[in-house]
């Protein structure tokens, strides 16, 4: 019983987990990245860091449900 | 790095659009440009070393930018009440807007578009979602105003869509969200009520420890309890919806489904008798909405997103400083002065600057309802000239989903002849009754056998069960058609002038204008000569009317003083009249202005006649040379093969022996029809049971285009169409009509096939439901992958044909 409950609470982890993730808005958009991944990210003379990596978590923090 | 230029036949494709450069060449190194937009871009690329953008992509990704001249386009955009509605969020640092940019259309439009902080440094950061076309854009509040990015965006040539209702994109967030909520809860459920009913499966032949089973049978209880009230929630709403309106939508038997497994279930449970079908329940749960996701996502990606290329194929005439230019529809801007003749439609809002003018509305009102405008008035979008031209300025950019929302609007709309339409309805009408009547009999059969069997028989009965695929069919299969066409320059109204078209068997041609067409540069006047002054009202008068011999003739006569008419009027079929300067002039047919016979010279073949009368007394002829459309030969031999053809033409039949020719021995030609003759021919022929196609032009034909089953326009540079047609073709397509029927006639063959397929699947998933062989979790997934198997099916097979006509 003790087993049984503590697998349910692992899978019900992994639940809690799933929905953040969509509320995160991590299922957005599942086209565009497939194409972003083959692009080159070169880097031209020499800009700061911040400039030449793009970052591509989703621009979607704190957009509401 | 650089790309080798691409030679369309004798002329070269601009290095950043792909359209066809004009002759004196706009060029940088060794690359070629059709306008100066197109350069602009390309430097500012190069000058940000954003040339990777070129290489992205086979086929060329540039888009002509809007022309630099409006400056203040987005002058509005710098009040801050404007730009707060606009943006997701701003403070004094940072912020942040979401755009939404139909010009996204490749990877390479992608590739740019994330990289906007190389060509300002006031960007942070931007991404792209290509599916909605939407960009989210960070910026930097002190370097970058929104208006300087919204600017920038338009320089490149990808302008937004601002709306000032707050709904820039972010319309499908939340639905989308939901169901992934409503997957991974039902999906969890699923796979751990499986688990937790192996011991039952696997316990062998005495059944479980009663403890065990009631245990794990409450647990799966507590599992199944959030798919039942929150995961099917849908399901539940949309068939209570239904009910309430008196409809049996599909949802009805799905839900039913879904309470028959979970009632019983319960039951077995709670009364000790068995183990209950959770885990069927939870599956049939998930993968219905695995199905609807799976159908949302092939519906988009099939969908008709109207390509921000295929545009209407009219015209308008623009009036610069250097002269008169024709303009297609897409290119005209705010800003522009148009000249609008009688019967030519306003393009976009706008205000008069020359007039005064009668406008008539019944296109956008659908009333007759003839208003005189003057200088200053506003104008709008779909109102038509009545009369002598007017000038206006254009105020509102083309909007070409309103304009064809008004040829749609229902009082153009012709009694629907759909053939599919009725029989379609009929049919779902009663399936739905027919599935709940087959789940009642098969469900009552099985009870005497055993109860668990007959709940699992009833839902399976229902869930396998699946109309949609009927409806489906015949859009999805139209829709490619007619966008396909589309691309074609052949605009259909809707989807339904597919099918009618496929339907016809007599092909009714107009003569002037449609099996022929005027050569520009040949008029020859015959006849009393006229003085400088009276060539002036000539052409003054001629600038009234769209008709292709009055544009012509405008052309031909040199000249740049427009005098002021009177009086104007235009009488289809017969000519022009107005008072110039105290002299009645006439323009147009022979018996309108009079021309004695033999005054006037003999008929020529190979020429169309315009005769003048000034004053009542005739004066002489303008012989326009006109020879017949390219590829009428084709044409006509292609199709008086499979129709009878006809030719009602208003003018004499001087040209009867050379249309003979062509057309061959059988074709009907009938000639000096007034627009009247020819409705009563239509109308003859349909009283006889036949279907008819007419072509023909706006102008003169436009009640027997409404009263044909189908009525094509031929356009050729001009912003003249009757709304009551039902397709406009580009006059440069003239020669693939064969082939374009043809076309539709096969897709109404696929459109059969659909049904049929969707038929099959229902007859052999409903026998195995029925024989208690069907579990209700295989019926849940054959239920979309039927429905999207026959919207595959339709689109696919319809796009794989139209190859075979060259027609992509």
């Amino acid at each position: 019983m003790l087993c049984i409950g503590f697998s349910l609470f692992i899978a019900v982890g992994f639940l809690a987990l799933f929905l953040w993730a969509v509320r995160n808005g991590q299922f957005e958009d599942q086209v565009t990245p497939s194409i972003r991944m083959l692009f080159d990210h070169r880097t031209e003379e020499s800009p700061s860091k911040a400039d030449s990596r793009t970052r591509h978590e989703p621009l979607n923090e704190g957009v509401g449900k | 790095m650089s790309l080798a230029q691409h030679h369309i036949g004798e002329q070269t494709a601009c290095f950043h659009c792909g359209d066809n450069c004009p002759t004196d060449r706009i060029s940088i190194e060794d690359k070629v440009f059709c306008c100066h937009g197109c350069k602009t871009v390309y430097e500012i690329l190069r000058d940000s070393n954003l040339l990777n953008y070129y290489d992205l992509n086979e086929k060329t990704p540039g888009i002509t930018p809007d022309a630099a001249a409006n400056k203040r386009k987005y002058a509005f955009l710098d009040e801050t009440s404007v730009a707060e509605r606009l943006l997701d969020f701003g403070d004094d640092r940072t912020s942040r807007a979401t755009f939404r940019i139909p010009a996204i259309h490749c990877s390479s439009c992608i590739w740019l578009l994330e990289n906007l902080q190389r060509l300002d440094k006031g960007v942070v950061r931007s991404q792209v979602n290509f599916p909605r076309r939407e960009l989210a854009v960070v910026f930097k509040t002190s370097q970058m105003s929104l208006r300087q990015l919204v600017e920038l965006l338009a320089r490149i040539g990808y302008p937004p869509i601002l709306r000032m209702d707050g709904k820039n994109g972010k319309l499908m967030r939340k639905a989308d969200r939901q169901l992934y909520y409503r997957i991974g809860i039902a999906g969890f459920a699923f796979g751990n009520i499986m688990l937790f009913s192996f011991p039952g499966y696997l316990s062998g032949r005495g059944g479980l420890d009663p403890q065990f089973s009631s245990f794990f049978g409450y647990l799966n209880v507590l599992l199944a309890l959030p798919v039942f009230f929150y995961s099917s929630l849908e399901y539940f709403r949309s068939a209570w919806k239904g009910l309430r309106n008196r409809y049996l939508n599909i949802d009805v038997p799905i839900t039913l489904g879904i309470m028959v497994l979970f009632i019983q279930s319960l039951y077995e449970i709670f009364s000790h008798t068995g183990a209950g079908y959770l885990d069927s329940f939870s599956g049939l749960v998930f993968f219905l909405l695995i199905g609807k996701l799976f159908q949302r996502k092939t519906y988009d990606a099939l969908s008709f997103d109207l390509d921000y290329r295929a545009y209407f194929p009219l015209s308008a005439t623009v009036i610069r400083p250097g002269g008169e230019e024709i303009v297609p529809l897409e290119k005209i801007q705010k800003g522009d002065r148009i000249l609008v003749r009688n019967q030519e439609l306003l393009p976009a809002d706008g205000v008069m600057v020359q007039g005064p003018g009668s406008i008539d509305y019944s296109f956008v009102t659908g009333e007759s309802d003839v208003t005189i405008r003057n200088e200053g008035d506003p104008l709008f979008a779909g109102g038509r000239v009545i009369g002598p031209a007017i000038q206006m300025e254009i105020i509102r950019e083309v909007s070409q989903s309103y304009l064809t929302r008004l040829w749609n609007h229902d009082v153009f709309t012709k009694p629907s002849r759909s053939r599919l339409t009725p029989k379609i309805d009929l049919v779902s009408r009663y399936f739905t009754l027919i599935v709940l009547g087959i789940a009642a009999l098969s469900g009552g059969y099985w009870a005497f056998i055993d109860m668990g069997t007959a709940a699992r028989v009833i839902t399976a009965v229902l869930i396998v069960a699946c109309p949609c695929a009927l409806a489906l069919a015949a859009p999805f299969a139209l829709g490619t058609a007619q966008r396909v066409f589309g691309f074609h320059h052949f605009y259909l109204k809707n989807s339904d002038a597919v099918e009618t078209l496929a339907g016809i068997d007599t092909i009714i041609f107009d003569k002037t204008g449609t099996l022929t067409q005027t050569r520009q540069s040949e008029i020859a006047y015959h006849g009393e000569p006229l003085s400088i002054q009276e060539q002036g009202m000539v052409r003054s008068l001629a600038r009234h009317s769209s008709h292709v011999l009055s544009r012509q003739l405008h052309t031909a006569l040199a000249g740049d003083v427009e005098l002021a008419v009177d009086e104007f009027d235009e009488v289809p079929g017969a000519g022009l009249t107005a008072r110039i300067d105290n002299a009645v002039i006439r323009l147009g047919s022979a018996d309108w202005t009079l021309a004695e016979r033999n005054g006037g010279s003999q008929a020529q073949t190979a020429t169309s006649e315009i005769f003048v009368s000034i004053n009542g007394k005739y004066r002489g002829v303008f012989q326009v040379a006109r020879s017949f459309r390219k590829g009428l030969d084709s044409v006509a031999r292609d199709l008086s093969a499979k129709f009878p053809l006809t030719v009602l033409s208003g003018d004499n039949d001087r040209d009867r022996d050379e249309l003979r020719q062509k057309l061959g021995p059988e074709a009907e030609l009938h000639f000096e029809q007034s627009p009247e003759d020819k409705l009563d021919f239509i109308r003859k022929q349909q009283a006889e049971g036949h279907h008819v196609l007419m072509i023909g032009d706006g102008l003169n034909d436009a009640g027997a285009l409404k009263a044909s089953d189908v009525g094509i326009s031929i356009s050729e540079d001009i912003n003249n169409f009757s709304p009551a047609c039902d397709g406009i073709l580009a006059a440069s397509r003239f020669r693939d009509l064969p082939q374009l029927i043809q076309f539709a006639r096969d897709t109404l063959k696929i459109v059969y096939l659909g049904f049929g397929i969707s038929f099959l699947y229902n007859l052999v998933g409903l026998s195995f439901a029925v024989s208690g062989m069907l579990s209700p979790l295989v019926a849940a997934v054959l239920m979309p992958v039927s429905s999207v198997s026959v919207v595959t099916f339709s689109t696919m097979v319809t796009r794989m044909r139209s190859r075979r006509y060259r027609l992509r």
